[in-house]
């Protein structure tokens, strides 16, 4: 047996009613290395990540643990041996403060009828953020923290936990890049002290860059395990869509039309004095660190944000948006940042999610229309090829991939001419980003215009034809296709 | 409570199979059957048309509101205020009720107004105000109930006129009134729920109220529709109530907002809003009838009634989430 590998998942399969979730899959993991686990949605990798944490039990396989088998009844029974995840969507308890967040369960107690030792349990938590180099307070509430800074009160914890494996799943998906910088130095320190990383991601650059091993997953299958060193990007994609994909953006060039929205001085809370124009057949792009402004801009053309000063020009028309009711009768569509919040009603189906907010084409008066409906719905479902069991399903079930698309049909089917998509792809597979991408240069091909927001520099650049680099809540430069670079962006963006 | 929808994981993707599922979408019917089996079996007098019609008359009342309530719930709201509204509602009317005074019109309308503008209040603090719905409602509950006390000066209006004590004591074709009104308002209530633009956006509204807003819905206006919605009809629960007992009494409809709550919980209505069926209110609202019904047959002291009613509740809502 090699002792070099602290964990061993063999021949593990699950099923759930309908799926073969993991079909023999198998993963080992060494000590103070990185473990990339890479596959589209649907591949697996939560499922066996679920399985390691033990909030799920294989139908069949075991796992070894430092050569012991073990079974896993509960996620406390996993971070108890050794094991701690810090998941994609965070889930601190908000009021609670940042000692109170990491040593939740696990609180320092003084011997006197065994009170929580305040004193102690602040020492060890701000002892343990400053060898993150976090220069926050553990005092402060987990609520006034950054998403980042959030994540490393989660490494704080599961460090106190004594975790021998740290799983992280798409750590990075709501980071700026100097946060992932950061982030990484965190991660190479850890692999010092021997702790072995399994890392979740889908973005490749990370990926080629912080792992040591990579392990590819496709259709609850394993497709292989090997050194970094051994593939490049093209590859890795090869392998994980069992495609070989030419390119992810053929945009052509494109002749734009008349401007159909211009923003003259536009200023609000965390932006000020925006002035751009977007022209119908065009695809502006606005890159900018997370907390630059960018999302707040978006969010107040469609009526999200308070505008303090400023005008919004559509099709020539001076127009005040106070709601999304008013940006949407302005034939504005937002595709927002955050689907959960802003996109979907998660509990709903995939038909109601798809017309709610254009009942009115399948309607007669108060009525509804329902044989409209479904005849909409299914013409939506078939056009943007969303997979769902049914119309009926509920959206919570469906893959990050396609509820995006059911967001995006539910704007197509409001006729917007300017469509908003801020962070189109994030956390979603390569197969249906290529399929947005796609889509989004329809669209301009069809003359709508679309102001692209992303964190992904070679999205932006891939598809924008202009670029407008935010920083501090005001446009710091406007970049043409031909000058672009990502360095120049990051230049701009970061000072 | 901004937490509430982090469902477990598994929960997510294991779904029930065969029987687990077909007991979940049907549970509360078989739970409804179950209990009047057991009824008829028990007691000689349970299953007679004189019971039946009896249980559904007495079901009637906190079946419409209920049902009111069930359109607040589903869109993310509560609304304790319905057992003080139905008092004073029934008090106002019964003042316009005195034979020879005015003519059943103005009576009728006085309830149901007063019911609509409690519901119009409440929604404007609600919206407007930004005030949680459980303490503006709790806050209407005890000014409600003042209210009836002061318009009343605390006694019982008795002296009602015959055609206003038709409505909770007549009988159309054999059917008592009330029935006929709780049918009425269950036709009405499951058209605007499932067949109008309104009620697809109730449960977008409760489901995601900021995706209901990004989507370009009047999140205020919706709200603001249930409450009133919710208000009138407790309107109609305090004239059907205040006419069947021939007085206006304004301590009446005690906890009534704790019985119609109970009705649509059983119904399977999630309380975090966005889910629910007023076919599943309907016969929670049944259930509860059914069991008050059975514990009298049974001999069943008041005092402990409460008890064996309280059990129900938790037991079904505790099978549901087994489901």
């Amino acid at each position: 047996m090699n002792q070099q590998y602290i964990l061993r998942a063999e021949n593990i399969s699950k099923s759930f009613p309908g799926v073969k979730a993991l079909d023999n899959v198998q993963i080992s993991i060494e000590r103070g290395k990185v473990h990339a686990v890479l596959g589209e949605n649907g591949a697996g990798k939560s499922t066996l990540m679920k399985i390691l944490i033990g909030m799920l039990t294989p139908d069949s396989g075991e796992i070894y643990y430092k050569g012991e088998r073990i079974k896993f009844t509960s996620v406390h029974d996993a971070i108890k041996t050794g094991l701690s995840m810090i998941h994609q969507e965070l889930l601190p308890f908000p009021e609670l403060s940042i000692a109170e967040n990491i040593f939740m369960g696990n609180e320092p107690t003084s011997k006197f009828l065994g009170w929580i030792n305040q004193k102690e349990m602040n020492k060890s938590a701000a002892l343990l953020m400053n060898k993150l180099g976090a220069k926050v307070s553990v005092t402060k509430a987990m609520k006034e923290l950054s998403i980042a800074e959030m994540q490393m009160a989660e490494i704080a914890k599961a460090i106190s936990n004594k975790a021998e494996i740290i799983i992280m799943d798409e750590p990075t998906s709501a980071l700026s890049n100097r946060e992932v910088d950061i982030l990484f130095g965190i991660i190479e320190e850890l692999k010092q002290q021997g702790i072995a990383i399994i890392y979740i991601s889908h973005k490749l650059d990370e990926i080629l860059r912080i792992s040591d091993t990579i392990t590819i997953m496709r259709d609850g299958k394993h497709i292989t395990t090997c050194d970094k060193s051994e593939l490049d990007h093209d590859q890795l994609i090869a392998l994980i869509v069992g495609r070989e994909l030419s390119s992810i953006f053929d945009k052509k060039e494109i002749n734009p039309g008349e401007v159909v929205l211009s923003v003259k001085g536009l200023t609000g809370a965390k932006f000020k004095a925006i002035n751009f124009n977007v022209r119908s057949g065009e695809m502006v792009g606005i890159a900018g660190l997370m907390g630059s402004g960018r999302t707040e801009i978006v969010n107040a053309i469609y009526g999200l944000e308070k505008i303090l000063k400023g005008e919004i020009i559509v099709k020539g028309k001076k127009v005040k948006i106070r709601s999304p009711r008013d940006a949407i009768k302005n034939s504005i569509g937002l595709v927002s940042e955050d689907r959960k919040k802003f996109g979907l009603v998660l509990t709903s189906t995939v038909k109601h999610n798809i017309t709610i907010s254009s009942l009115r084409k399948c309607s007669n008066g108060p009525f509804l229309n329902l044989k409209k409906e479904n005849q909409i719905v299914d013409e939506q479902i078939q056009k943007l090829s969303i997979k769902t069991s049914s119309p009926d399903q509920i959206v919570n079930f469906l893959s990050g991939g396609n509820q995006q698309k059911i967001v995006i049909s539910k704007v197509l089917l409001n006729d917007a001419d300017i469509i908003i998509f801020d962070e189109p792809t994030r956390g979603i597979d390569i197969g249906a980003k290529s399929e947005i991408y796609r889509l989004m240069t329809q669209l301009v091909k069809d003359g709508k215009a679309i102001i692209l927001i992303s964190s992904e520099l070679t999205e932006i650049l891939g598809m924008s034809d202009r670029i407008l680099v935010i920083h501090e809540g005001a446009i710091k430069v406007e970049l043409s296709k031909a000058e672009a670079t990502q360095e120049l962006i990051m230049k701009h963006a970061m000072a | 409570m901004n937490f509430k929808k982090f469902t477990s994981p598994t929960h997510l993707i294991e779904n029930s199979p065969g029987i687990a599922k077909y007991f979940k979408k049907y549970g509360i019917f078989i739970a409804l059957l179950f209990i009047c089996i057991i009824l008829t079996i028990a007691t000689p007098n349970f299953l007679t048309l004189q019971n039946m019609v009896m249980v559904l008359r007495q079901t009637s009342i906190n079946g419409i509101l209920a049902i009111g309530v069930t359109f607040v719930i589903i869109s993310g709201g509560i609304d304790l205020s319905l057992g003080s509204v139905v008092a004073l509602t029934g008090v106002a009317a019964a003042s316009f009720a005195h034979p020879g005074t005015h003519g059943l019109i103005v009576p009728l309308l006085v309830g149901i107004l007063i019911g609509l503008g409690i519901g119009v209040i409440n929604g404007l603090i609600i919206t407007k105000g930004k005030v949680a719905a459980f303490i503006v409602t709790l806050g209407m509950m005890t000014i409600a109930r003042g209210l009836a006390l002061v318009v009343s000066d605390g006694r019982p209006v008795s002296n009602l006129s015959d055609s206003f004590n038709f409505i909770g004591g007549g009988a159309f074709l054999n059917i008592p009134i009330p029935i006929l009104l709780f049918a009425a308002v269950i036709i009405l209530s499951s058209i605007i729920l499932n067949y109008t633009k309104t009620g697809r956006y109730i449960y977008a509204v409760g489901g995601n109220e900021n995706a209901a807003k990004a989507s370009g819905i009047n999140v205020h206006s919706i709200k603001m529709f249930t409450y009133i919605m919710c208000s009138g009809l407790a309107g109609l629960a305090g004239i059907v109530l205040a006419s069947r007992i021939t007085t206006g009494q304004p301590n009446a409809g005690v906890a009534y907002e704790l019985d119609a709550i109970a009705a649509v919980v059983i119904g399977g209505t999630s309380l975090s809003g966005g889910a629910g069926k007023i076919i599943g209110t309907v016969v929670g609202a049944l259930i509860i009838g059914v069991i008050n019904n059975g514990l009298d047959l049974l001999n069943i002291t008041s005092y402990s009634q409460q008890i064996i009613k309280g059990l129900i509740i938790i037991g079904a809502v505790l099978l549901d989430r087994k489901n």
